[in-house]
Parts: C-alpha cells; structure tokens; sequence
C-alpha cells in the first residue's frame, strides 16, 4: 500500500505537535477514539474573544494516517472562526491525504476532534457567562 | 554501524516467522530438475521418471531424519496449510463414526482453526483450550479435556506470532495414553528446534517448505505406520503418496524442501546458538534504549529467532510506517476491516491497547549482528518520537491511568 506524499509529509514532519493549557478558559480541548481501537486524537484550540482560532495542537496515539489527519486540521483550523472550523468534512482531509478506503475512520476521527475540541470551548464560554450573569 | 544502507524499498528483513528466504544451496539443488532433469517421479518406464523418482526419495529421507521418522511415514503436500487440513479433516473422517471428539487451542493458525470449525459443522465436537499468560496450554486442562471420545489433540509446536514452544513430549505422552492421536503443526519448529516423533509420540506433523528456507508450495505431513494412523484422503486421483495424496509430485520442490532439511539437519544446532545471542542482544537493547516495553509470551519456552514486543503508548502500525526500512509485522490489525488486535495476543490476556502496540521481530539465517544494533537504533529512536506524539504517554507521564477514562470506543 503506497501513502501520498501528503501524509507521509505530515507523519514525518508533524505539525503543531504539543499541549496548551487544559483549564484555561481560551482554551478548547478535545479527546477522541479508545486507546482498545488504537486511535486515541487529542486536539487543541486556542480561540480570541472575536471567535477567531489562533492557534491549535495535536497529540495522537495511531497509524500514519491518524497521526498525519490530526496534523493537517491544525493547519486548517489556524485563523479559522470556531464556525468556519466547525464545516469541515472528514472527506476533505480524506481527499487532501488521499487516505485508502481502510483509513477513512482516521479523517472522521479528525473531524471528531475538531467538533469536540469546539465544543469544549463553546461550553467554557458559555459557564463563564453564566456566572458573570450572575455576578451582575 | 552496518555498511550496508536499508531503504524502504530494500529494507532489513527480520520477519522470518513470515517466510523465509530460499537458502542459495537449495536453489542449487533444485536447478537440474526444472530442466535437465525434468522428468515425472511417477514414471516408471525410463531414465527421466527414474531419476526424478530417485530424487524424490532421497529428499524423503532427509525430510524423515529431521523429525526422526522413516521415509514411508513422508506425505508431500503442497504446504503445511495442506498439511494440517489433511491430518485433521483425514483422521476426524476416517475414526469419525466411533471417536468424535477434537481437542486444539485458541492460538492455533487460522488453517486448524478453521479445519476444526469445519468439523464441527458436520457434527464434531470441538475443545478449544485456552493459553496461560505466557502462550502456553495448562496441561491439566487438557487432560481434564480428553475423554473416550477424543480422536485427535491437534495443539502446534511453536506458535508463528509470539514463538513459544508447547509441552510436546509432555502432551504426546497423555495423547498416547488416551489412545488418542496427537497431530502437531510443526511449520515454525521444523529446523528451529530438535523434534523426535517417537521421543515426543507424534502421530502426524506438519511441515512447510518455506519456513524452513526450501521453497514456497510444498510441505510435508508426517503419518505414524507404528501404530498406524489412518486418513481419509482430501484429493483424489492417482493413489500418489500412498494414496494419502493424489497428484504428481513436483520434483524440484520436494528436492528444494530435502535440501533444506539436510540443511536444518546439520545446522541447526549451531543456528540455534547464534540466534540466541541475536535475541539476547536485541532483547537488551531495546530494553536499555525503551522504557515501558513488554515481551509477549514466554521468554525461556520459545524459538530464538522471535520477539514479540508491545512498545506502551505508540500504536504498531503507526510505529511500522517510522521504520520503513526494517520489514517486520504488527499484531495491531488496523489495516484489516475488523481493527481487532491479534487474537494470539488476546488470546494470553495482553489488553487491547497494547496488543495494538506490538511488533513481531523475527529473526534467521541471514540476521547478522550488525542487523540487530541497527534494527534497535532504528526501533529506539521512532518508538521515542512517537512517544513525544502520543496522548497517552503524556497521560502515562502525569501519572493519569488511561484506564479510567471513559473512552468513547468507536
């Protein structure tokens, strides 16, 4: 089975590898997959207060495709709004990777993690409202 | 360091237990009977089929001496998938209408398995005894196993992913006890580790040509004569090889496939040595280099030209696409459709998160020690960047037991 140039790009050059600051509040974190299935992504966002994603971070237990996935959405979600990020498709990083049909779990993996990651900072944002509602 | 350059299109071979490369001496022994020689080993009315003939029989000479056997009690079949289909499937239906009752293992290759599950199809009844933690069966367990209806106990000699060697003589000597058969799947323990039929009370053993450095496409099944065990045959035709296995024998693989026994014969002995300080050494260097890695199987009960190792925290096939230029094989399946593990690694109880971690390395003939240090340097240096990479070694290193996350299993 022969990779595309992309992915082994990605796979021996990661991009983005590392961690942010889970607890803070710019901050969205999401883990997906089980380490029993052999995929486990963890994707990180960093978002300003105008909704605009600024940075992002990967960590991934997998194969080359799990591993080169996860580090192609870092580059895609970057300057992207939270909604812009949340519309893409596992088959866009499918096609940009050209995964074989035996791969294609790894790039709705990857979209998974992009959709909890956001998630997680949507329901930061919204605690922190609600206590700021609060305290007013 | 080595002189030679690995490159992913000539990389380092160290997956033997795969298949082996066909020993140069072999190939030469082999040479005359594709065309000089070419002649049917079942003519009887000329020089050529007389040669070929002659041939025939020396190569079932060298095939019997390794095992310790006679040359009548030789069965050439095409492989040791062949081979084991025949010994279980021809005893189960030759005794069949009074002894009912098989008795294999869960490691077993898929060939016995699904021979035996074919069985049970028409109406056999099937034990599949479960392993120790170290790959190994409980004798207790199979004697508590047997009863008057078992007919056969097919459990191999040594096991193709993680290498460990069964009890043989141990589990021979119950078999004969019971008056039942015991048929062995000897395809990696052939040439590997010494093997007598009548020391261990072997009633059938297969062999594979290509295991053993002979050539791909022929095996061997080994058939007691004293006392004698009887088979229904698979193939039909011509009554070739006592009418165990019809169709002409093709001479210059069953010439390749005694060569390498001659060869195994002789050698195996030193081989064995050799590759001993191999494991040793990789063994070692691994362990030195890695942190958190764990030895599939046992270590003492097992061939020396195998390591079956779960390097924690980095997934096997993702680990294999780093080392590109070392052909080894994974148990992690996530290539198959299923993504299930290797049922031999489940199968000991090693969880599902490292049997995706593990990397068979299988070493041979052609291992140098050179090979080895390189093939650690490589190994050390991908399982740790991939490591640097991995989620779960961060949780690992913050001391979070990744067990109990609620993981969402997909």
């Amino acid at each position: 089975m022969a990779y595309s140039k992309e992915l082994i790009d990605h796979y021996e050059n990661p991009r983005n590898v590392g961690s942010m600051e889970d607890g803070a509040s710019d901050i969205g974190t999401g883990l997906v997959g089980a380490p029993a299935c052999g995929d486990v992504m963890k994707l990180q966002i960093k978002v300003s207060a105008d909704g605009i994603i600024e940075d992002a971070k990967f960590k991934t237990f997998g194969c080359g495709s799990a591993i080169a996935s996860s580090s192609l959405v870092t580059e895609w979600v970057k300057g992207k709004t939270i909604d812009e990020a949340a519309t893409i498709k596992n088959t866009d990083i499918a096609e940009e990777l050209a995964l074989p049909p035996v791969k294609i779990h790894c790039s709705v993996l990857a979209e998974d993690a992009i959709k909890a990651a956001i998630q997680d900072y949507k329901s930061k944002v919204a605690t922190a409202n609600k206590g700021q509602d609060a305290a007013e | 360091m080595t002189a030679k350059t690995w490159t992913q299109n000539n990389p380092l071979y160290l997956d033997y237990q795969a298949t082996t490369p066909t020993d140069p001496r072999v190939v030469e022994a082999m040479n005359p009977y594709w065309t000089e020689k070419f002649g049917n080993p079942h003519s009887r009315n000329h020089h050529y089929g007389w040669e070929a003939e002659d041939a025939v029989e020396i190569a079932r000479g060298h095939v019997a001496d390794l095992i310790g056997a006679s040359t009548k009690e030789i069965i050439f079949t095409s492989g040791a998938t062949e081979s084991n289909n025949l010994a279980i499937k021809g005893v189960a239906k030759f005794y069949g209408d009074k002894r009912n009752h098989i008795i294999t293992c869960v490691t077993e290759h898929k060939c016995v398995l699904e021979s035996c599950r074919a069985l049970q199809q028409d109406g056999f009844d099937v034990t599949y005894l479960h392993v120790q933690e170290n790959g190994l069966i409980d004798l207790d367990v199979l004697q508590a196993a047997m009863t008057d209806k078992t007919v056969l106990v097919s459990i191999m000699a040594v096991n193709n992913e993680i290498g460990v060697i069964q009890p043989l003589k141990e589990i021979g000597q119950m078999c004969r006890a019971n008056k039942t058969f015991f048929h062995t799947d000897a395809a990696q323990a052939v040439g590997k580790i010494p093997l007598d039929v009548d020391d261990m009370n072997i009633d059938l053993l297969s062999i594979s040509g290509h295991k053993v450095y002979g050539p791909m496409g022929i095996g061997a099944l080994y058939v007691r004569r004293k006392p004698r065990v009887r088979l229904v045959p698979l193939i039909h035709g011509g009554g070739q090889e006592r009418a165990m296995r019809s169709g002409t024998l093709p001479t210059p693989l069953v010439v390749g496939l005694g060569k390498a026994c001659e060869l195994a014969s002789k050698e195996m002995a030193a081989e064995a040595e050799r590759l001993h300080g191999f494991q040793d050494r990789l063994f070692a260097g691994l362990k030195e280099r890695i942190p958190e890695i764990f030895l599939n199987g046992d270590l003492v009960h097992r061939i020396p030209g195998n390591l079956n190792i779960s390097f924690a925290y980095v997934e096997g096939e993702g680990l294999m696409m780093g080392i590109k230029d070392l052909a080894v094989s994974s148990g992690s399946a996530c290539t198959s459709a299923s993504l299930e593990p290797s049922y031999v690694l489940r199968a000991l109880g090693v969880e599902e998160e490292l049997a995706h971690t593990s990397l068979r390395l299988g070493l041979g003939r052609f291992t140098t020690e050179e090979d080895i240090d390189y093939a650690v340097e490589r190994i050390a240096k991908e399982v740790n960047r991939l490591r640097e990479l991995s989620p779960l070694w961060d949780m690992a290193q913050a001391g979070i037991d990744i067990k109990s996350i609620k993981w969402a299993e997909h």
